[in-house]
């Protein structure tokens, strides 16, 4: 079971309190955008084997979105922070090369 | 290969059962090969079966990083049914059923087909509505289904409870020709049949690159070193978004855990599939006697083949309500598996931007029932390019926007 701290208010709680709202930092594209960047943004994720970005929404708290930081084969946290930005903030960075050395940010893309 | 007959029982009996050989050869892998596929679980084996049975291309590594039907194959609830609303799910879903009514025979093992019917509760007036569209829809896709009413729910499950009290049973779509395979034989049975057509089965090969020059698929690097083919085939589940990044492509894949659970053994009690779509439960009872449970997918994405505890409680509180007698049974086992979902809930069966490269993936949730239709389309995809089979489920129909739309269809769950 995760255990998540919501960056708003401040709560540390269980994955039931939260409800996962899929891939982060999705660049949106809006009318007079191509098919090319439609299909990208609506259907295509990451879906990384390690870290992900992803939103999380404090249901059963404040009920406020924020982001995460996790891995997906080890189910470790490294970080939250609020959802109010293009890319993670330098501590996240920081706290995932620590346990992934080698990690950069959108070396996907 | 020797036959597997009531004779060679009786004939093996006679000599301390010291002559049954081994049901598949674990060869070292070649330089070079027509067809690899990746990905050794039913999927990945019902497509060289095909390709070397109706297309008699027997030159094909089948390559698995662990053991054969070690992933999703091996982690579902084993569930057969083919009452989808689509016209290419019903095709493709009723392909393989049909397929499985015979695959012990064609196989020369026994797979356990047991079409023992399948029964999708309808627990609210929108769930009638929709299953009641539903058996209209599978009339004219010539699959048999057809709606009941809650006396006849009762009757083919007498512990059901019709009455409950916040979904009652207003009735169900019933497929009578729908059941469970044993799922572990449908991998057995596959590779002791490619294996006997002189495919190779190679498994602890992980792939961990894959080659192409211009464009072009020409190989892919393992843990058991480079091997190359002339076609690539990634039937991978869970990992095809892992695997298509080596070759250089996105998919529109997220994958996530589904877990499963099976009860102590009971005296028998229940001789149907029975799933409730709307409190997100599903159950039959093994041959054992087991009662198996699955439920939904964990809400985030997974690699770990496990998944919340609090998962299994929403579940199983669920049957509970509408099973009342199985609130006194001891869970056995748990276990999860990685399922690739995606957007419209439908599979990809297609060619890749990688030229001589295709992907079967995306079956999600549904894969087991589907293992040999997938595989027969499939088969056919790469062997000519182009299949009647899977020609709706290609990678474009994103870009298209001409989605095969189950996830609103109440024909899955999910």
């Amino acid at each position: 079971m995760l255990i998540l701290t919501c960056p708003v208010c401040g709560v540390t709680g269980e994955e039931t309190e939260f409800h996962g709202g899929g891939e982060a930092h999705l660049k949106r594209f809006g009318p007079g955008s191509g098919d090319t960047e439609f299909h990208g943004y609506l259907f295509t994720r990451e879906n990384p084997k390690g870290v992900h970005f992803e939103r999380w929404r404090h249901n059963n708290g404040c009920g406020k979105w924020f982001h995460a930081a996790r891995c997906t084969m080890t189910l470790e946290i490294f970080g939250t922070y609020l959802a109010q930005t293009y890319e993670p903030p330098q501590h996240i960075k920081d706290a995932i090369t620590a346990k992934r050395p080698g990690w950069k940010w959108r070396e996907f893309s | 290969m020797k036959r597997y007959s009531a004779f060679a029982i009786a004939r093996e009996a006679f000599r301390n059962h010291m002559g049954w050989g081994r049901a598949w050869a674990s060869p070292e892998p070649r330089k070079k090969y027509d067809v690899i596929i990746i990905g050794a679980g039913g999927h990945g084996l019902a497509t060289a079966y095909y390709l070397g049975r109706n297309f008699g291309i027997t030159n094909v590594a089948v390559l698995e990083k662990g053991w054969l039907g070690g992933g999703n194959t091996g982690r579902n609830t084993t569930i057969i049914r083919s009452n989808y609303l689509q016209d290419p799910s019903a095709a493709i879903y009723e392909k393989a059923r049909g397929l499985y009514e015979t695959l012990s025979q064609d196989l020369n093992y026994n797979v356990m087909f047991s079409p023992r019917g399948v029964m999708m509760l309808a627990q609210t007036q929108h769930e009638v509505r929709g299953y009641e569209r539903t058996a209209h829809a599978n009339a004219l896709q010539g699959v048999k289904t057809e709606f009941i009413g809650p006396d006849k729910v009762k009757q083919l499950v007498p512990i059901i409870n019709i009455d409950g009290p916040r979904y009652p049973v207003l009735g169900a779509l019933w497929q009578a020709r729908g059941g469970t395979a044993r799922h572990d034989a449908v991998a057995w049975g596959y590779a002791r049949a490619c294996s006997n057509m002189g495919m190779h089965i190679i498994q602890k090969c992980e792939v961990t690159g894959v080659r192409q020059e211009a464009g072009k698929v020409v190989g892919v690097d393992t843990t058991r070193g480079a091997i190359d083919c002339d076609k690539l085939g990634m039937v991978v589940a869970g990992h095809a978004g892992h695997v298509a990044g080596m070759a250089g492509f996105r998919l529109p894949v997220e994958s996530v855990a589904l877990q499963a659970l099976v009860s102590e053994p009971i005296k028998p009690c229940m001789d149907v599939v029975v799933m409730a779509n709307t409190v997100h439960g599903y159950m039959s009872q093994s041959d054992k006697g087991e009662m198996v449970i699955g439920g939904g997918t964990d809400g985030y994405n997974n690699y770990t083949q496990r998944g919340g505890f609090h998962h299994i409680e929403e579940t199983v509180r669920a049957l509970v309500e509408t099973f009342p007698m199985i609130a006194r049974l001891k869970m056995l086992r748990q276990w999860g598996g990685i399922v690739d979902v995606t957007g419209d809930r439908s599979p990809i069966i297609g060619p890749t931007p990688l030229e001589n490269c295709f992907i079967n993936c995306g079956w999600g949730t549904g894969g087991f029932k589907s293992i040999p239709g997938s595989g027969w389309g499939f088969a056919e995809l790469m062997a000519k390019g182009h299949s009647p089979l899977t020609e709706a489920f290609g990678l474009n129909r994103f870009y298209e926007g001409r989605f095969i739309d189950e996830s609103v269809a109440a024909g899955v769950a999910h």
